[in-house]
């Protein structure tokens, strides 16, 4: 039973992504990045983590903003907060989900701190943004103090918490392409009352043609398991047809096949439940992208 | 100003501004010189032995200054007492003892079992995991029903079967009518276990005058006048040297309302070390420390005609009470519970029986409406339950079985006699707002296109006011429950107002100053209302029950009353009139047709004290002490109409409207009254659809946090269209019944009625609260699924 008191830390405030990863590799794995600090303070707070150093990235600049990169896509910093990505136009017109999916991340408060990049570092399985890294195809660059690298998200979540990350790396920021004509993204949820965070929550980008023929789809999903995954299944029944109610139902079927066995199953939601509505919000999310790229 | 004008006005509450503006005071506000923190070391089994404790490591840690364990303080720490013990011979009442510290076992998760002292609140929390305690895990028992059970662990020796009391209440005969009934339709009927979640969590501080014996305790509560009487009952440390004071309090919704473990924890260590010492309650604590509400499971049973008239009603419940008796926890499931069974209904026949039952739990004990929420879910959902069964529109049989509207006293077959109602007339006025007939169109269409709404009525009675103490205390109650106020004019005419009452948000800084600027003309900004301090205070009884106006109140109406009088005499005498011809109005005191005799109040209060023209005989000074004992309880009543909608896919029971209409008497502040009642509808359709509280079988609580706990916010809810009726109670000269608890009370089964009128084409019959979307999509699955079958079944016979 605790008392909301952490155990004790040093804090650091690096100004530089090298002397952030320095200080991780001086602490060897027992000191935390720091970014809107709303998944690690409570875990601190019930010392389910105890951390010997905190190293805050509140003042390395390099972190921040949200740019267009030179192939007109989007580039935004680790440290950019949820409320950052919803009012900005460039991630709401070159990439919708991503501002519907920080928009529909737990309350007010939440949205002012956290941050994408602590979002997609602390792997939640019932996060959001891990679902959109899925479906938008993130590049997620990380630095340490001697290399930087670039991950795609398809290889980026590895288990419950756990991601490719090394424990010297910093998660700079991410990039992703803009949607263009004839794509669309979309994330749909089904939250926990309690936290908002999904039960199950599903991202899509759809591309069509002029044909009206689907050309490219990717569809990540949250809450459902242990972390986020591509539903590769669902994709394949979608790209090279039409995409009729009909094929719609027929991939959502498919949506989440992946992760059969694995289901999470706790006070929020049985595993069954979370099968039948992942399916559900599979199709939910497909059609409002696909309405979006039509549109 | 005249008399008269601020009562029913929407006076802005003039305790906003320091709350709103961060000037509050609440206990974590407050510092002492050399203040020291205590931290708790708490259970984490549900039920375990407790074989050694070692405190040698926390008590060497840094910053550590002592630690107390349960044996080290047994001399000077009694049981917890339970303030409301029934009777031993009807009902087999057990209370067994309750250590403030656990010393041989542990009863629940969160149950406390040391104490540790440190120079900060850091300090102290580091230490809690250095105190080793060697337990030994006993079989644990959550379930109310299940620890009723043979062979079930047993949570006290000396309660066996742990059952706490096997309470019955009845009227007429319940079995012969339900003989006689063409139908009897029975159910079970769950009301889950709920968390209260003040804003606030609670918190202490301590302080000890080694000089004076005088010990000063800060707390978060409700009843600071009872919790320095059972601080001393249970400590030995005399009364008059105790000071309890309750600072700004965040709400407590009933959760405040007792003397707790760390209160006398945290005054008897102040006593012993000569230092004061600072407990607050993280909310991870809250939520096990902190009683829980609610928590029934009921087998009902109504019975009536083919053509909706109810004859009877039948409840067998099993109250779960935790692991110990907090302080009024016998009474809710009881008193506050079958008395309300009949409803605002003519039926004669009523069988209540309870099991009180011990279990691995945090204690429960009331939460906002404290058993009538559960009551009146039962006989709402069972009303409707049967209007379904006989076909009848659900209506329709209300009114058939609705007691007449009367203005002074109805006898209802339990026993108790309601004040003064009119069910016909709030139903009415929530139908003018509510057109029923086209929502039953809109219903049908809605469904073509696949959308399933819902309509569900809660036309509802409480009791309020709680008193009178002489009914109380023959039904069990271990303290008074009238009320006490005192009105000090000052030397310039201004006003200190003192209540017993202790509000945590309710408004009565606003409310009772209110009453008194319209009675003595007195502007408000020249009233003063003090509560929450039993040394500026005489004794009393505390905020709860919708009972601060109601009785509180009404002894303000009769200091006012006493000083008026008084005050007339002096300008009588000032203006050599008999003090029979002395009107007084506006703050004006005057004798009619003669123009020139007029005296203001300043100058009478001025006068009370120059004193050097008073009447022969009369004390100096403006003053008067009140205590109102009512006579009855009073009744608020009201119809509750929600409409929900359904999404039939996944489940998801979104509140589409939400229509209250409340008869709480007369209304001092309907601004105030239309923020009760706001958030007790917030609260009773967060119990309604989303609030549980889960404990695993060894009595691990599973949703121990917010983020598990589904506390309802503000997007949850369309706006609510508030209304009232008037039906003046005769309790109280003020006509007011009382109104903090009728959302909590009306709606959730307002709610799971809407639910189950969306359902009801499917063959659904009743569904447990919390309507969470998997539970709602299960009814749907498995209801098509029988469908299906049947219509299978159906055309295999026809082939
Ligand atoms: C009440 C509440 C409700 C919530 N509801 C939701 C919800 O509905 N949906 C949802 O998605 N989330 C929800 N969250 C979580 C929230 O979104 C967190 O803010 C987010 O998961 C983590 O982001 P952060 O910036 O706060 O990271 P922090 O808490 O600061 O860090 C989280 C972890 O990531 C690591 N980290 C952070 N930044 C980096 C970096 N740049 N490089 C490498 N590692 C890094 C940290 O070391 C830490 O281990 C909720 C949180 C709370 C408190």
């Amino acid at each position: 039973m605790t008392t909301g008191v952490t155990d004790p830390f040093a804090y650091h405030a690096p100004a530089t992504v090298r002397e952030a990863s320095q200080a991780l590799s001086r602490y060897r794995g027992d000191a935390k990045l720091l970014a809107g600090g709303h998944s690690l303070i409570p875990m601190m707070k019930l010392r389910i983590a105890s951390p010997q150093a905190i190293v805050d990235l509140r003042n390395i600049d390099d972190l921040k903003g949200i740019s267009e990169t030179d192939d007109g896509g989007l580039m935004i910093g680790s440290m950019t907060t949820y409320h950052e990505l919803i009012t900005s136009d460039l991630v709401n017109s070159k990439a919708q989900a991503i501002s519907e999916a920080a928009a529909q991340v737990a309350d007010t408060q939440v949205r002012n701190w956290g941050t994408i990049g602590g979002s997609l570092a602390h792997a939640d399985p019932a996060g959001d943004l891990p679902a959109v890294a899925v479906a938008l195809d993130f590049q997620i660059h990380a630095s340490s103090a001697r290399s930087d690298r670039t991950i795609s998200c398809d290889r980026f979540f590895r288990g419950y918490l756990e991601t490719a990350l090394r424990a010297n790396e910093v998660l700079t920021g991410v990039s992703c392409a803009a949607s263009g004509d004839g794509s669309g993204s979309a994330y749909v949820k089904l939250a926990n009352k309690a936290s908002h965070y999904a039960i199950v929550g599903v991202a899509a980008a759809i591309s069509i043609d002029a044909g009206g023929m689907c050309t490219a789809a990717r569809i990540g999903i949250t809450g459902a398991g242990p972390h986020a995954v591509r539903s590769r299944r669902a994709e394949r029944i979608l790209v090279g047809k039409e995409l009729t109610s009909n094929v719609i139902a027929r991939a959502a079927q498919r949506g989440g096949a992946e992760l059969a066995g694995l289901f999470n199953d706790d006070v929020h939601a049985s595993a069954e439940y979370r099968e039948a509505m992942t399916k559900v919000y599979t199709e939910r999310a497909i059609a409002l992208a696909m309405e979006r790229a039509s549109g | 100003m005249t008399t008269g004008t601020l009562i029913g006005q929407e006076v802005k509450r003039v305790e906003d501004q320091a709350l709103i503006t961060g000037r509050g005071q609440y206990v974590d506000d407050l510092r002492l010189p050399g203040l020291l923190h205590i931290a708790i070391v708490r259970s984490p089994y549900g039920h375990a032995k407790i074989n050694n404790i070692d405190v040698s490591a926390a008590a060497n840690a840094p910053g550590v200054v002592a630690v107390f364990t349960g044996a080290d303080l047994s001399e000077q720490l009694g049981s917890l007492p339970a303030g409301w013990l029934l009777d031993e011979e009807a009902t087999g009442m057990k209370a067994p003892e309750h250590p403030p510290l656990a010393i041989e076992k542990v009863r629940y998760v969160g149950d406390a079992v040391a104490a540790v002292v440190g120079s900060s609140p850091a300090a102290a929390s580091d230490a809690v995991a250095l105190v080793e305690v060697d337990y030994e895990p006993l079989d644990a028992v959550t379930d109310a029903e299940q620890a009723t059970a043979d062979g079930a662990p047993v949570v006290h020796d000396d309660a066996p079967g742990n059952l706490a009391f096997d309470w019955a209440v009845g009227a007429g005969d319940y079995d012969a009518a339900a003989a006689e009934a063409d139908v009897v339709v029975s159910e079970r009927i769950v009301n889950q276990r709920l968390i209260p979640n003040p804003m606030e969590a609670r918190g202490i501080m301590a302080d000890y005058n080694a000089g004076t014996e005088q010990l000063t305790i800060w707390t978060s509560t409700q009843i600071p006048h009872l919790v320095r009487l059972l601080f001393a009952l249970v400590t030995g440390h005399p009364e008059h040297k105790v000071r309890v004071i309750a600072p700004d309090v965040g709400g407590g919704f009933g959760c405040k309302l007792y003397l707790y473990a760390e209160e006398v924890i945290c005054g008897i260590i102040a006593k012993n070390l000569e230092r004061p010492v600072k407990w607050i309650e993280s909310r991870t604590e809250n939520y096990v420390a902190t009683t829980h509400g609610r928590d029934h499971i009921a087998d009902a049973e109504i019975c009536g005609t083919s053509d909706g008239i109810v004859t009877g009603l039948k409840v067998h419940v099993y109250a779960n009470l935790g692991g110990y008796l907090s302080t009024f926890a016998p009474a809710i499931p009881t008193i506050l519970f079958g008395l309300m069974l009949g409803g605002c209904y003519k039926f004669e026949n009523l069988s209540c029986q309870v099991k009180g039952v011990f279990t691995n739990t945090t204690p429960v004990d009331a939460y906002r409406g404290a058993g009538r929420p559960e009551a009146t879910y039962v006989v709402e959902r069972m009303m409707e339950r049967y209007a379904h069964e006989i076909g009848r529109d659900v209506l329709g049989v209300r009114r058939r079985n609705f007691v007449r509207p009367f203005k002074r006293g109805h006898d209802m077959p339990i026993g108790v006699t309601y004040d003064s109602g009119n069910y016909q007339g709030a139903l009415a006025a929530a139908l003018d707002k509510f057109d029923y007939q086209a929502f039953r169109q809109e219903q049908r269409d809605a469904r073509r296109e696949g959308r399933l709404l819902g309509v569900g009525f809660s036309t509802y009675i409480e009791i309020c006011g709680m008193a009178p103490s002489a009914v109380a205390g023959a039904l069990g109650a271990g303290a008074g429950l009238w009320e006490s106020s005192t009105v000090r004019v000052h030397p310039t005419g201004t006003v200190t107002v003192f209540t017993g009452t202790s509000p945590h948000g309710q408004g009565h800084e606003t409310t009772l100053a209110q009453i008194t600027s319209s009675r003595l003309g007195v502007p408000m900004q020249n009233i003063e209302v003090v509560h929450g301090d039993t040394e500026r205070h005489q004794f009393g009884t505390g905020t709860f029950g919708s009972r601060s106006l109601a009785v509180g109140g009404q002894a303000l109406m009769m200091s006012l009353d006493k000083v008026i009088e008084k005050a007339k005499k002096i300008a009588a005498h000032e203006m050599g009139v008999d003090a029979k011809q002395v009107r007084f109005e506006n703050g004006t005191f005057y004798v009619e047709d003669i123009q020139e005799r007029e005296i203001p109040w300043g100058d009478v209060a001025l006068g009370a004290y120059w004193a050097k023209n008073l009447p022969d005989g009369l004390e100096p000074g403006l003053e008067a002490v009140s205590f109102f004992d009512p006579q009855n309880f009073t009744w608020p009543f009201g119809t509750h109409i929600a409409v929900i909608e359904i999404d039939e896919v996944t489940g998801e029971t979104k509140l589409n409207r939400y229509v209250a209409i409340d008869d709480v008497g007369n209304v001092i502040n309907p601004m105030i009254v239309d923020g009760m009642v706001h958030g007790g509808i917030a609260q009773g359709v967060g119990q309604a659809l989303q609030e549980c509280a889960v404990y695993s079988d060894d009595g691990q609580l599973l949703t121990g946090s917010m983020m598990d706990y589904a506390v309802p916010t503000a997007e949850d809810f369309p706006t609510f269209e508030t209304g009232r009726t008037v039906t003046p109670t005769t309790v109280n000269a003020l006509g007011a019944k009382g109104a903090g608890e009728t959302g909590t009370i009306a709606a959730s089964p307002a709610v799971v009625n809407a639910a189950v009128d969306a359902l009801k084409h499917l063959g659904v019959k009743h569904l447990n609260m919390p309507l969470s979307p998997e539970r709602m999509w299960r009814t749907i699955q498995d209801a098509k699924e029988e469908r299906r079958a049947r219509r299978s079944a159906a055309a295999r016979r026809g082939n």
